[in-house]
């Protein structure tokens, strides 16, 4: 069935067709509307959850961590302030292997306040143990919720679901909503093999000896590498009912491309249809979405960028003191690769502000023009300051 | 000879805890009352250590060691799961220190009670940061020397139970393990009441405390006996009833007699000691008042 839906609803309706069966979360906007939404299924019962009403996103997070770890599937949402307040226990999450699925509103990190997006809230939790997807579309958002429980309660690992405020959050587009027949054949009911349990009586999370954590640590670092495979799987098997899949990274008109442009969340979109145009005019141009941002797909990161002369980086966020953090990424995976091309990092649109054909065609122009890339970083949109 | 507390021992005799640790004694008398059917939440506290590290547990029940300000938000996690999975029987008990009540948690612990989330929570209150080694918390009593106290502390000791019983919530009593009957009675009382039950329970820690270890039962006693920590229960926030396991009265012999036996009292002069004792019977005054108000609303 389609309907017509806000990438906020998208989440709601990916979090009931999963079946959650415990819900905390706290409002914030532009995330309000994914809580309110849910509230509403739980209070008609269309969805058959308890919703906890927490006083915070630390004790929402807190919340989702008791009702996973008592054996439930649990799902929270949030943003900016909402996230970097769960931060302790984001890690707790992950580090007692818990299969909760969070949506992450992008938006930017105040001060000063800020409702608008940029990724640096969902990239600063990077490496806490929890995959991270970035959404393009709202379609994208309440399929990746779906699959994201699928591969969170195999591996044991948290999931962050991540759109982009008010360009997907506050977005109508149409949306086919998953028979909920379907989904469930896909996602059965959530069975941990260990769990708070009378008959097991076991104590999680107990003070853990240097003789011991190392090698807890290290299965998290394998559990990460194998969801690569597993997300691969998963999200084949979910194009088997639902005609649809995304890829971990989708190259788009990469064929014999001289520049790729690399990009994450909706600017995605916007790059498509410059790099449309650019190819009815002959141009030599593609395009990389990176969708799996956690674990960082590298290895087809370096297939599909590995033959072209230029990447163009497109980061909507900065890594304070180092640059834009998908650039950081792309640049340590060519680090060992024989064949290297030039890669240009380039930051915009940040606190929210637009990236429109104009911003991606500017960058365009720029890495026509230059051979060999350096250091520096460029900024796309950048007010001149003095 | 009739024994009174239960004879189930849901703790193992192996734990961690000092000598004379009133918090160890204050879990084994809980889960004797609580019994086998019972899930422990265990925010950061002495007990994270007590519990034994990994792969020991020193109780018989499961048990979720959380951080240290999520006692409440993780309990009420646990008993949302717990019905959505229809285990309807089962109580989920929050087993926290005064730094994770008083202060770190008071905020999730304030919201589950508002919600009036279905668990128990016990504040086993040893009246500072013992686990990272005897730092003041807002339960650490006026004049005594804590570690970021090094004269004395200078701000009375917070009221946890008129914040818990200002939520309404239907049960909240203070106990002692030096009562151990009272004790089990009202953990056992608790068990059989739905919503936010909370349970304050004032224990000694000779290693904090500066005293010695066999005297750690006698110490909270005499607490109990002078009128520093009155045994009583709040219904519904509003019924307030004394328990007197024995007769009480501020006696200022008593309060001399606790102050003195505990170093971290050692540098009270006797204009301190005064103040203390003319609190002391202030706040048993207060207490006074309200356990009469119970019979202004009977009226
Ligand atoms: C967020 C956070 N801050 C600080 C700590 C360090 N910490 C662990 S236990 C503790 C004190 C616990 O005091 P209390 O709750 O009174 O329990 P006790 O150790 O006295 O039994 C502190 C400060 C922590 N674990 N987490
Ligand atoms: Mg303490």
């Amino acid at each position: 069935m389609k309907e017509v839906m806000s990438g906020n609803h998208a989440v709601s309706y990916g979090a009931m067709l999963s079946r959650a069966q415990v819900i905390a979360a706290y409002p914030i906007t532009p995330q309000t509307q994914i809580v309110e939404m849910l509230s509403e299924f739980c209070r008609t019962g269309r969805l058959k959850a308890k919703f906890i009403k927490v006083e915070s996103e630390h004790s929402a997070l807190a919340a989702c961590i008791g009702a996973s770890i008592a054996g439930a599937r649990a799902f929270t949402a949030t943003s900016a302030q909402g996230l970097a307040l769960m931060h302790e226990l984001i890690h707790w999450a992950a580090n007692g292997r818990m299969p909760i699925v969070m949506a992450d509103v992008n938006r930017s990190m105040a001060p000063g306040w800020s409702i608008w997006t940029d990724q640096n809230d969902s990239l600063s939790q990077r490496d806490t143990g929890w995959l991270q997807f970035y959404c393009e579309s709202n379609q994208e958002v309440i399929d990746t919720i779906i699959q994201g429980y699928k591969i969170a309660e195999t591996v044991l690992l948290p999931v962050m679901v991540v759109l982009d405020a008010f360009v997907l959050s506050h977005t109508s587009e149409g949306v086919d909503i998953p028979e909920q027949k379907l989904v469930d054949k896909f996602l059965p009911p959530y069975k941990p093999q260990y769990k708070m349990d009378l008959n097991q009586t076991l104590a999680f999370g107990a003070l853990v000896t240097p003789d011991y954590n190392f090698e807890l640590k290290y299965q998290i670092q394998e559990a990460m590498e194998y969801s690569l495979t597993l997300a691969r799987k998963v999200d084949k098997e979910f194009k088997r009912f639902s005609g649809r899949n995304y890829g971990l990274i989708e190259p788009y008109r990469c064929a014999r491309a001289e520049i790729i442009l690399v990009t994450s969340g909706t600017i995605t979109s916007t790059a498509r249809e410059v790099i449309d145009n650019l190819r009815k005019q002959g141009e030599k141009i593609g395009l990389l979405k990176i969708r799996m941002f956690r674990p960082f797909p590298a290895q087809e990161v370096i297939e599909a960028l590995e033959d072209c002369k230029k990447v163009a980086v497109i980061d909507r966020n900065i890594g304070y003191g180092v640059g834009g953090i998908l650039c950081q990424e792309i640049k340590s995976a060519f680090c060992n690769n024989a064949r290297r091309p030039e890669i240009f990092g380039y930051i915009t649109g940040i606190g929210g502000r637009d990236v429109t054909p104009d911003t991606i065609m500017e960058i365009v122009i720029d890495v026509r023009k230059n051979n060999k890339a350096d250091n520096r970083i460029k900024y796309v949109g950048l007010r001149k300051l003095r | 000879m009739k024994f009174t507390i239960p004879q189930e021992e849901n703790m193992h005799p192996g734990h961690l805890a000092c000598p004379g640790c009133g918090g160890a004694l204050a879990m084994r008398l809980a889960l004797k009352a609580l019994g086998k059917k019972t899930m422990v939440v265990l925010p950061a506290c002495c007990w994270s250590i007590i519990n034994g590290p990994f792969p020991y547990s020193a109780v018989k029940v499961p048990l979720f060691h959380t951080a240290f300000e999520t006692a409440g938000s993780v309990s009420s996690g646990i008993k949302a799961a717990l019905d959505i999975l229809g285990k309807k029987d089962i109580t989920v008990l929050a087993w926290a220190g005064d730094g994770g009540t008083f202060d770190i948690g008071l905020q999730a612990l304030s919201a589950a009670a508002e919600r009036n989330d279905d668990f128990i929570y016990v504040c086993y209150d040893n009246e500072a940061y013992m686990n990272t080694g005897i730092q003041r918390s807002s339960a650490t009593p006026w004049g005594a020397w804590s570690s970021t106290t090094p004269a004395a502390k200078e701000e009375p000791k917070k009221n946890i139970m008129d914040i818990m019983v200002a939520h309404r919530i239907p049960y909240a009593a203070t106990a002692s393990v030096s009562y151990p009957d009272d004790f089990i009675r009202k953990l056992k009382r608790a068990k059989d009441i739905k919503g936010t039950r909370f349970i304050h329970a004032l224990v000694c820690c000779p290693t904090g405390w500066k005293c010695s270890s066999e005297i750690s039962i006698k110490l909270t006693r005499l607490a109990v006996q002078s009128g520093i920590f009155p045994l009583y229960e709040v219904e519904n926030g509003l019924k307030y009833t004394l328990n007197k396991p024995q007769q009480i009265s501020p006696d200022n012999k008593l309060i001399r007699s606790y102050l003195g036996a505990q170093g971290r009292f050692a540098n009270l002069s006797e204009k301190d000691t005064k103040k203390i004792v003319a609190d002391i019977k202030s706040e048993w005054l207060r207490l006074l008042n309200k356990i009469e108000g119970n019979i202004c609303i009977k009226q």
